[in-house]
């Protein structure tokens, strides 16, 4: 599977629409049969190409939410307003639809399980979705390696697969939250932007050089990736996959 | 058109498309500043063309452009780039 998924020329395929749940009122998860899927990695990418009547085409890279066992391929897609394909896959399609797909793709930002943790996660909103495939993954497998994730959320009502992690979270999984802009009535958890001293509470210490992935708006993961260094975590352990503010 | 920073998980198809390997986990050498990055850490910037810039000294490392179904790619900015796929 490994030379299959590394090698050889990328084959756009027709992916079939399984079904499009909503996650929170911002986002949309769409579940896609694709019938020659050669199997991905957590954390991998996949290609979504729209081509508009008049021949115009426009490409997106958009992380793989599904573990890898997973029977189909899930993508949860944030719409943004003056985006050219977001809107498209959140409010157009329709089970039986069908769109064009290529991938897997990538190989920087993956975890699999069985590398010697501790791992810790940190996802701003959308940026989680790389990282629930991690997740997805860990729990599928039984691998009870220390897993923490810190999540920022604008608010509780924003939180992406907020039910699923809650149930996900224990044997070794640590889901701490962080809601930047309101809390609900009696929230004792973090309210803040992530920061050093969060960091440093939620743990692993540099002592216990975790592998470390970072996911989401560009300023976010500078601004973490930073604090991380500070509280000495080792660079090179430091993976990050950065969005735009204007993805589309 | 407005310039869309990400990095090079975000045109990991393009590379792949390009060089026909998994180019992500590619470590490229920056010709400016001598540092050595994985082409995911690098900085993307998406316009009609895709340029790769380095992270710690902002030297553009690679242009990208797509027309009429080839590639043009311009990799003047690296000192080296050395694939880790197998190939």
């Amino acid at each position: 599977m490994e030379g299959a998924a590394l090698l050889g020329r990328l084959i756009w395929q027709l992916a079939q629409v399984v079904n499009v749940s909503p996650e929170t009122p911002r986002v949309k998860t769409v579940v896609f049969d694709v019938p020659a899927w050669p199997g991905h990695r957590s954390g991998q990418h996949v290609d979504v190409r729209l081509t508009a009547e008049d021949g115009y085409q426009v490409e997106r890279s958009y992380s793989i939410a599904s573990a890898p066992n997973a029977t189909h391929v899930e993508l949860t897609v944030e719409r943004l307003d003056d985006g050219e394909v977001s809107p498209y896959l959140t409010d157009e399609l329709r089970p039986g639809d069908r769109i064009e797909l290529r991938g897997p793709v990538g190989g920087y930002f993956v975890w699999e399980p069985g590398l010697r943790g501790p791992v810790l996660l940190v996802g701003g909103g959308s940026g989680i979705v790389p990282l629930m495939a991690m997740i997805r993954e860990r729990a599928a497998a039984d691998d009870d390696v220390d897993m923490r994730l810190v999540f920022s959320s604008r608010g509780w009502d924003d939180v992406i697969y907020r039910d699923e992690l809650e149930h996900l979270a224990g044997n070794g999984l640590t889901v701490v939250h962080t809601l930047t802009r309101s809390q609900p009535a009696g929230w004792a958890g973090y309210a803040r932007r992530v920061d050093a001293e969060m960091l440093a509470e939620v743990g692993p210490a540099a002592g216990d050089r975790p592998l470390i992935y970072v996911c989401g708006p560009t300023p976010f993961v500078e601004s973490v990736a930073t604090a991380l260094v500070g509280l000495g975590h080792e660079a090179y352990r430091i993976k990050t996959e950065r969005f735009g503010p204007t993805g589309g | 058109m407005d310039q869309l920073m990400l990095d090079g998980n975000g045109v990991a198809g393009l590379l792949q498309e390009v060089f026909a390997v998994e180019m992500t986990t590619a470590v490229g050498t920056c010709a400016a500043c001598s540092a050595v990055e994985p082409l995911g850490a690098v900085h993307v910037f998406r316009s009609a063309g895709v340029v790769l810039r380095c992270p710690h000294c902002d030297h553009v490392l690679a242009k990208i452009v797509k027309r009429g179904g080839q590639a043009c790619v311009d990799l003047g900015g690296f000192r080296a780039l050395a694939t880790t796929a197998r190939v």
